[in-house]
């Protein structure tokens, strides 16, 4: 029943304001793909194209082979959860689940008993049992978006749009909604697109990640792709977190003031370049001699399961930052010397 | 004495609730109980048995049809009209709309005389209107249908202004999800958005209804005032007393009291009902 979602130089713009630039990205039957940027980045603007709900100005949407824009809203049988719900308040949630096949011409229409079949099962899915008669006000954030999925599974839809389905939902109840869409997408299969702008969202639930950027897509991959092989400065520095460094190359290495500090074999071009290191691609070493890198700790701190140093190397403007294996302890004051074993090196200009 | 505050008062730390509460019921005692008390005193002075045949008379009873018949019908084309143009003002961009969303207020500005002696001239038939209606045997001035033509009149800011806040708050990411799940625009408009304006249709629709029960100055003067005919309840109780049939008078006002308050009771009633089932989302 799913189907391919090809998106083609899509354009659109709001007045003086481009917030899509020209977007490909072709999207398999039954794929998970996690549309992830900045705000501002048009990732809700492209979610509302491929759904009908925006003209693009240039470029065209197909669903397998056929173009999207020949088809009705209805006959495009999107499957679309808003941020905010947006639940009919004065119907029940059985009654919400069920407008979908209500609102079929009669002849398409279910019968009442399959409606409420139907309704009962998605219900079962979206582990809503017993809450069928309540109304939208008297739910919580998590059961109304659930009841907002399964309004939009009754449907049958061909593919699924989630604008920021867990924006607004607190730490926990995301972390557990994350783990069981995960679960309802293995076991219903719908092409799946989801707009979000938390990275660990975005890596933990979707096949593929697709990074966009004012209006452009900046890289498409699985997430271990767009997280070890960033291929744009801005996807690098999005995604995780990094140290940046000014840095010349020659010869296949990466000098800091002077100082070899990376051998850099995929950067073949010389000259300035910004070097990207994230805090665990980092180790403490024996102050080197004369070579290498080297700095003063700053601070030592908690952050999340793991310790995290705080390094003022000399002729950087921000702390280094660099992650502690749990036998490392350095004094505050004490003077380091610093290993990069990887990193991403990008020519700058 | 400590159970017995706190099944009065809302439990809360800051101060104010007994002057508050005390000022409420003082003022509201002078302007509106005490008067009314006044009226029901002075309708009962007469005894039960004449009570019963000042209200039972046939003139009494037309005019009181006539009043609550125009008024309910007046507020019910209110809805419906005052609905679209909240609906139009709300969703449509147009040169001009300023202006017409300050004419909606004219009746509420306007001497309500001036109203009357303006819709008698037009409905009139020799009148602007009234000469085109005339050949197709419609009559409006002095006929029960230009009471309710008043009434519409007075009645319309109400519904406008009640309607346009709740329709200007619907999102529209909820039309969007009906139009995705397939329902094609009649259909979202009747299931959807209707429905979410809905009590505060109802509360427009008794504000109208209210306001043109009691309504007098533009009314009397399109009315014809034929007793029987096109007699409303307010005017009958000032040709009373013009009479000095003070009691008379009372009666009529007393059963107006009673009715409408009555059938506002009800409508509230069906309206809280509505907004305890909805919620807020």
């Amino acid at each position: 029943m799913s189907v391919a979602v090809t998106i083609e130089g899509v354009t659109k713009q709001f007045g003086a304001f481009a917030a899509l630039r020209g977007v490909s990205l072709e999207v398999e039957p039954a794929e998970l793909v996690a549309l992830l940027g900045p705000s501002g980045s048009g990732k809700t603007t492209l979610l509302r194209v491929i759904a009908g709900l925006e003209e693009p100005d240039g470029g065209e949407v197909r669903f397998d082979d056929v173009e999207a824009h020949r088809l009705s809203l209805r006959d495009r049988r999107i499957g679309f959860v808003f941020q905010h719900y947006a639940l009919f308040r004065h119907l029940s949630v059985a009654d919400n689940i069920a407008y979908g096949l209500r609102a079929r011409p009669r002849a398409e229409r279910p019968s009442a008993d399959e409606i409420r079949r139907r309704v009962g099962a998605l219900l079962d899915l979206v582990q809503l049992v017993g809450l069928e008669k309540r109304f939208p006000g008297q739910l919580s954030g998590g059961q109304r978006q659930r009841v907002a999925l399964a309004r939009a599974l009754a449907i049958e839809p061909r593919v699924l749009l989630l604008d920021e389905p867990f924006g607004a939902l607190d730490a926990r109840v995301r972390k557990d909604l994350r783990q069981w869409l995960r679960d309802v997408h293995r076991r219903t299969g719908h092409t799946t697109l989801f707009v979000t702008h938390d990275q660990d969202e975005a890596l933990e639930l979707a096949d593929r990640v697709a990074v966009l950027n004012d209006g452009r897509i900046e890289q498409v991959g699985t997430p271990d792709d767009v997280y070890d092989h960033p291929e744009t400065p801005f996807v690098c520095g999005f995604l995780g977190e990094s140290n940046r460094l000014d840095v010349e190359v020659a010869g296949g290495q990466a000098f800091f003031n002077d100082k070899p500090i990376f051998a850099a074999p995929a950067h073949n071009a010389r000259g300035v370049a910004n070097l990207y290191v994230r805090p665990q691609d980092v180790r403490l070493v024996e102050p080197p001699n004369a070579h290498g890198l080297a700095g003063v700790v700053a601070a030592v701190r908690r952050h999340g399961a793991i310790r995290r140093a705080e390094v003022a190397v000399t002729g950087l403007a921000r702390r280094l930052e660099v992650d502690l294996p749990s036998a490392v302890a350095p004094a505050v004051g004490e003077t380091v010397g610093l290993k990069i074993i990887r990193a991403t090196v990008f020519g700058s200009g | 004495m400590q159970a017995a505050a706190s099944r009065w008062r809302q439990p809360s730390i800051l101060p104010g609730f007994g002057l508050a509460l005390g000022v409420t019921l003082t003022a509201l005692c002078l302007i509106v109980l005490i008067p009314l008390a006044g009226l029901v005193l002075k309708a009962a002075s007469i005894g039960p048995a004449e009570f019963i045949a000042i209200a039972r008379s046939e003139r009494t009873v037309a005019a009181l049809r006539l009043s609550f018949g125009a008024a309910f019908l007046a507020a019910l084309v209110n809805a419906i009209f005052g609905m679209l143009i909240a609906w139009v003002l709300v969703r449509y961009r147009f040169p001009g709309r300023r202006l017409v969303d300050a004419a909606v207020d004219l009746p509420f500005a306007m001497p309500t005389a001036v109203a009357g002696i303006a819709l008698a001239a037009v409905y009139a038939p020799n009148g602007w209107v009234g000469s085109l209606l005339d050949p197709l045997g419609v009559k409006v001035a002095y006929t029960p249908l230009g009471v309710a033509v008043a009434l519409v009149f007075i009645g319309l800011p109400f519904v406008v202004r009640t309607v346009q806040p709740v329709l200007e708050e619907i999102e529209p990411e909820v039309e969007e999800a009906a139009a995705l799940l397939g329902a094609e625009r009649l259909r979202t408009v009747f299931t959807v958005v209707l429905p979410a304006v809905f009590p505060a249709l109802i509360t427009g629709f008794v504000l109208a209804f209210a306001r043109a029960v009691g309504e007098y100055g533009s009314v009397i003067f399109i009315a014809g005032n034929v007793p029987m005919v096109s007699e409303i309840a307010p005017l009958l109780i000032v040709i009373r007393l013009e009479q000095f049939d003070y009691a008379g008078a009372a009666v009529v006002g007393v059963l107006m009291l009673l009715a409408s308050f009555l059938l506002i009771l009800l409508l509230n009633l069906l309206h809280g009902g509505l907004r305890r089932r909805y919620g807020h989302v």
